[in-house]
C-alpha cells in the first residue's frame, strides 16, 4: 500500500493507482473531460491537473501514479484558472450548437463548461469548415463539434483492438478519420464520446435525453446478457444507451444490440390471432383463436393420446414463459414432447 | 460456462475451439482482447476458418471440419508422453483416467496429423502451450457442437480441462458460449423432452411425484419426449398430430428446409405463437401475437448461468399478449388452472420446485444478477462451478474415439460447406432484417471462400453461384476472403431468400440430437 495526501487528508491506496483514482476514493472530485474509466490515460484535455509539493508544473492526475509521502492539492486558485484557460482553448473551435446537438442534456462538455461558469468565448470558426461524415450509415460524425479528446480512437483501438478510428490534420484542421473496411459499427466510439460529435443516425425519432425514459433491461439477442437501457418516447423505443457500471459488458455493446431494436416498432409484427381458412390466414378474435386451439388440442389428446401432441417453447422467451410452457405441455396435455433451439 | 466470463483475465491461457467470438459473441471477445493485450494471455485457436481471433493468437490448428476428437485425443496423447498432465488433481478428483489412457494410445501424432491436417510440430507445440498454463481457460461454441459427434466433442473438451487441472479452478473452466439469450433458462425450466425445471429427470419416480403434488395431477409419462428435430420427423409419419410453436423459425433454423417443411405439412394442426409472420408462423393453422422482450417483464439467464431482469418498456403492439397469459388463457379452455401467471408469481413457484433457483427472488436480482446454483436467500450465487469437487462427486474422464464426419467430400460434391452467423444479423433474422439499421450494414446473404479456389473455377468477388448439395440447390453472391480455407464455402443462415438449410443434411449427433451444420458436402458453380 501507498500513502499520500490529498488536500489535507492522508490517503492509503494500493499501488498502481493513479492520483485521480485515490482521490476519488477519498471523496474527492477532479474535473475531468478525456478522461474515461474504461480506457487507459489519454492526457489532451489537461483538465484533471493538480499539483504536487515540490513540482515545478502541474500535472495530469490521470495518469501520475502515487507514490509514498505525495503531497498534493486539487484546486487552487493558479490550477482553476488554468483548467479555465484549458476549457476556453477547447470550446474555441466547438460551435455551440446545444438547441440542435442530440447531446445537449447529457453532454460531458456542455456540464463542465456550465460548472467553470464559462461566459464569454469567442467562438472563432473555423477557416475551412470541416464537412461532417459518417463512420458506417450507423454512425454519424460532426466534425465541427469534435473536441479532439481521442477517447474514440483510443476505444477502437484498446477496447476492442480493432483501430478504424484515426486522427488526421493538424491544430484546427485535425478530425477523426474513418477506415470502413476496419469499422464493425459496435458504437463503441459513441458510447464514450463526451460530447455531440459523434451520434447515432438510426432512429428517425428523437427525443431530448429528459424527456426519455430509459428502461434497464438485459439484450434480446445472444448469450451475453448485456444490460442496456431502452430510451423511450410516446411508446416507442428510440434508442439504446448504456451505463459503464452496469452488467458484463460494462457500457459496451455490438452492432445488433446497440441498434438492432427497430423490429420492436415494426409495422409488420403481429397485431391480431390469425387462423387458416380454405388455406389463407385470416383475422380473428382471441376468443375464436383460443377457443380452436383449446378444442383441437383436446380432440387430439382424447382420440390419439398425450403423446401425438407435441411443443416447442423458446430460447428468446423469459424463464417464467418457459416454465409454464413446459408445465402446459406437461401438466396440462400430459406429454414429455417439449424441446427448443438450443440444438440449432 | 463452467467460469464467469471476466474469468478469462486470470488465465494464462485461453483456448478458443469452434468459437468465432468477434463475430458471434463480441463483448466475450472484448474480455479475450483485454485478457492478450493488457495482460500477457496468450490464445490458441482450433478453427477450419481463419476466424479473426487468428489474428490475436500464439498459435492456430486449422485442422480438417469434424475431426476435433482426433486432434483433441492427440493432445492429450502428448500431454500424457510429456508428462505434463495434472497427476495429483486426477488421482484425487477424477475416474476413468486408465480407460481414457488406453483408448488415446493409439492417437500417435502421425495418426492424428493425417486425419486432421495438422503438422506434428504444432500438434506438439499447442499441446505444451495449453498443459503448461496453469490455469488455462477453455471456450467453445456451435463449431464444437453441430457434428453428429457434438456430444464426443464436448466430453472430448472437458477430457482436455479435466486432464489438466483446469475445472473448479478461477480462470480455467470448460465454457460453453450461449448463442441466444434465454437458451441457458429454456433448459434450466425443462424446455427439454427428458428433465422437468433444475434438470431434475422425468424417469425419477420421486421427482415425477413431486411435481405431479405441485402442480395437482395424476402423473407424468416416464419415459423422455421427442427433440425437436424428432418431433418434426414424427409429424410425418403420423405419430405426432399437432405441434404447439412459440417464438422458434425451425423451418428457416432446421436441417433441411424441405423435409421440415413437409413434415409441417403432415400435421393435422399447427400453433405458431410469435411476434412476426415468420416462415413457421405461415404454415401455421392458427397464429397467436405475442410480445416481445421490451414489452414484458421477467428473467433471463446469461451464458454465465446468472438469472438477470428483462423489463417492461413499452405496451405491445395492437392485441398482442404476454405468452404466459396466452398459455393460461388455452389451459384454462382445456380445464387447467395455472394458478400463478405474474412473472414474479412464476418465479416464486419456479424456487419452489427448483433447487439451484431457490435463493433467488426479484427482490435479490433487482441490481444486478445472480449465478445459480443459489441454494438459499442468503447464498451469493455460484460463479465458478466444481471447486474443490465435480457436481457428481468425482469427476469422469470419457474415452471416445474419432467418428469421420456423416457427409465427406467426393468428386461430385468437392467443397465443404460451414453454416454460421454473421455480426449483423441473429439467427433466422426475425428480429435483425426488420428495420433498416442492420440491414444497411448487410442487406442480403453472402457466401464466403477462398480466393484460390475462386480463380480455379473463373469466379470473381460480388459474382453469383449455385451451391448444391444432395438435398437441393440455392444461388447465392460470393465474396472471395482468406478468412475460408480452401475447400471450404462458409454461409450465414439468416436470410430466407437464400435458406443455407436447403443444403445443410438432417443426419443428428445419437444423443444430443443436434444437426451436424458445420459439415455438408457441396458443390459450386457460377450461376447462369
Amino acid at each position: 500500500m501507498v500513502r499520500l495526501t490529498i488536500d489535507g487528508s492522508e490517503v492509503e491506496v494500493p499501488e498502481g493507482t493513479t492520483i485521480l483514482e485515490a482521490a476519488e476514493k477519498t471523496g474527492i472530485r477532479i474535473p475531468t473531460l478525456c478522461y474515461h474509466k474504461r480506457l487507459p490515460p489519454i492526457e489532451s484535455c489537461d483538465m484533471c491537473i493538480v499539483e504536487i509539493e515540490g513540482e515545478k508544473e502541474p500535472v495530469c492526475s490521470c495518469a501520475a501514479p502515487v507514490s509514498n509521502g505525495l503531497v498534493v492539492t486539487t484546486d487552487s486558485k493558479a490550477l482553476h484558472e488554468q483548467r479555465t484557460a484549458n476549457l476556453k482553448k477547447i470550446l474555441k473551435y466547438h460551435p455551440l450548437d446545444c438547441p440542435i446537438c442530440d447531446k445537449a442534456g447529457e453532454c460531458e462538455l456542455q456540464d463542465i463548461v456550465y460548472e467553470f461558469g464559462i461566459e464569454d468565448v469567442p467562438y472563432e470558426s473555423r477557416k475551412v469548415k470541416r464537412d461532417d461524415t459518417y463512420s458506417t450509415s450507423l454512425i454519424r460524425y460532426w466534425a465541427d463539434r469534435c473536441i479532439m479528446c481521442r477517447r474514440c480512437v483510443t476505444a477502437c483501438l484498446d477496447l476492442k483492438q480493432i483501430g478504424a478510428l484515426e486522427i488526421q490534420g493538424e491544430e484546427e484542421n485535425a478530425r477523426i478519420v474513418v477506415d470502413p473496411d476496419k469499422c464493425k459499427s459496435c458504437g463503441e466510439c459513441l458510447m464514450v464520446c463526451p460530447t455531440g460529435a459523434l451520434t447515432e443516425n438510426l432512429s428517425r425519432y428523437k427525443g431530448r435525453p429528459w424527456l426519455v425514459k430509459r428502461v434497464q433491461t438485459t439484450c434480446s439477442y445472444c448469450g451475453c446478457g448485456c444490460q442496456f437501457d431502452l430510451n423511450v418516447l410516446d411508446n416507442r423505443v428510440i434508442g439504446v444507451t448504456t451505463d459503464v457500471d452496469t452488467g458484463v459488458n460494462q457500457g459496451s455493446l455490438c452492432v445488433k444490440g446497440r441498434f438492432g431494436y427497430e423490429y420492436i416498432g415494426d409495422e409488420s409484427r403481429l397485431k391480431k390471432p390469425l387462423i387458416k381458412e380454405n388455406g389463407a390466414l385470416r383475422e380473428a378474435s382471441w376468443e375464436e383463436a383460443l377457443d380452436t386451439v383449446a378444442e383441437k388440442f383436446k380432440a387430439i389428446r382424447d382420440q390419439h393420446g398425450p403423446d401425438s401432441i407435441a411443443g416447442l417453447t423458446s430460447a428468446k422467451c423469459t424463464n417464467e414463459e418457459n416454465f409454464l410452457f413446459q408445465k402446459f405441455m406437461r401438466a396440462v396435455i400430459g406429454t414429455n414432447n417439449v424441446d427448443h433451439c438450443a440444438r440449432l | 460456462m463452467t467460469n464467469p466470463i471476466s474469468n478469462v483475465l486470470k488465465s494464462e491461457v485461453i483456448l478458443a475451439i469452434g468459437t468465432d467470438t468477434t463475430g458471434n459473441h463480441p463483448i466475450i471477445a472484448n474480455y479475450i482482447m483485454e485478457a492478450i493485450h493488457q495482460h500477457g494471455v496468450k490464445l490458441l485457436v482450433i478453427d477450419p476458418r481463419r476466424i479473426e481471433l487468428v489474428d490475436h493468437a500464439t498459435l492456430w490448428l486449422q485442422h480438417n471440419p469434424g475431426s476435433d476428437v482426433a486432434l483433441i485425443n492427440g493432445l492429450m496423447h502428448i500431454i500424457l508422453k510429456e508428462n505434463l498432465q495434472d497427476q495429483a488433481y486426477i488421482d484425487e478428483r477424477l475416474e476413468g483416467f486408465e480407460e481414457l489412457k488406453s483408448c488415446i494410445e493409439k492417437y500417435t501424432p502421425e495418426h492424428v496429423s493425417s486425419i486432421t491436417g495438422i503438422s506434428e510440430e504444432d500438434l506438439h507445440a499447442a499441446a505444451r502451450l495449453y498443459a503448461k498454463a496453469d490455469p488455462a481457460a477453455l471456450l467453445y461454441t456451435m463449431g464444437i457442437t453441430q457434428h453428429i459427434t457434438g456430444t464426443d466433442n464436448v466430453k472430448s473438451c472437458a477430457n482436455l480441462a479435466m486432464l489438466c487441472g483446469n475445472v473448479g479452478k478461477e480462470g480455467g473452466g470448460v465454457n460453453p458460449l450461449r448463442g441466444q439469450n434465454n437458451v441457458q433458462g429454456a433448459c434450466d425450466m425443462g424446455g427439454l423432452p427428458n428433465v422437468f425445471p433444475g434438470y431434475q429427470a422425468v424417469t425419477v419416480d420421486e421427482v415425477r411425484k413431486k411435481f405431479a403434488d405441485a402442480w395437482q395431477v395424476e402423473g407424468f409419462p416416464s419415459t423422455p419426449g421427442l427433440t425437436v428435430t424428432e418431433m418434426f420427423d414424427a409429424g410425418e409419419t403420423g405419430q405426432v398430430k399437432a405441434i404447439y410453436v412459440m417464438g422458434e423459425n425451425p423451418a428457416l433454423s432446421d436441417p433441411d428446409k424441405h423435409h421440415i417443411e413437409h413434415c409441417i405439412e403432415s400435421l393435422d394442426f399447427f400453433v405458431v405463437q410469435d411476434i412476426f409472420l415468420t416462415e413457421t408462423a405461415k404454415l401455421a393453422d392458427v397464429v397467436l401475437p405475442a410480445t416481445c422482450f421490451a414489452e414484458k417483464n421477467g428473467t433471463v439467464v446469461n451464458t454465465e448461468r446468472k438469472v438477470q431482469r428483462v423489463r417492461k418498456a413499452v405496451e405491445p403492439p395492437g392485441e398482442a399478449r404476454e405468452d404466459t397469459w396466452i398459455i393460461s388463457e388455452i389451459a384454462k379452455r382445456m380445464g387447467y388452472t395455472m394458478p400463478a401467471t405474474t412473472p414474479e408469481k412464476i418465479m416464486e413457484e419456479i424456487r419452489l420446485l427448483t433447487p439451484s433457483y431457490k435463493g433467488i427472488t426479484y427482490k435479490r436480482i433487482e441490481k444486478g444478477g445472480i449465478s445459480w446454483p443459489c441454494p438459499d436467500e442468503d447464498h451469493p450465487g455460484t460463479p465458478v462451478l466444481h471447486v474443490g469437487k465435480f457436481a457428481r462427486g468425482k469427476g469422469l474422464f470419457f474415452a471416445i474415439d474419432y467418428i469421420p464426419p456423416a457427409e465427406e467430400v467426393d468428386d461430385e460434391y468437392p467443397f465443404l460447406l460451414s453454416t454460421g452467423r454473421v455480426p449483423q444479423h441473429f439467427h433466422t433474422g426475425t428480429m435483425t432484417r426488420r428495420g433498416t439499421g442492420l440491414n444497411r450494414l448487410c442487406p442480403e446473404p453472402v457466401a464466403q471462400i477462398n480466393p484460390e479456389d475462386a480463380e480455379k473455377m473463373n469466379i470473381s468477388d460480388g459474382d453469383y453461384i449455385d451451391i448444391t448439395s444432395r438435398r437441393g440447390s440455392i444461388k447465392v453472391k460470393i465474396k472471395l476472403t482468406e478468412r475460408s480455407s480452401p475447400g471450404m464455402v462458409f454461409m450465414p443462415f439468416h436470410f430466407h431468400e437464400a435458406p443455407a438449410n436447403i443444403l445443410t443434411h438432417s443426419i443428428v449427433d445419437p444423443v444430443a440430437k443436434i444437426p451436424e451444420f458445420k459439415v455438408s458436402a457441396v458443390k459450386i458453380k457460377k450461376a447462369a
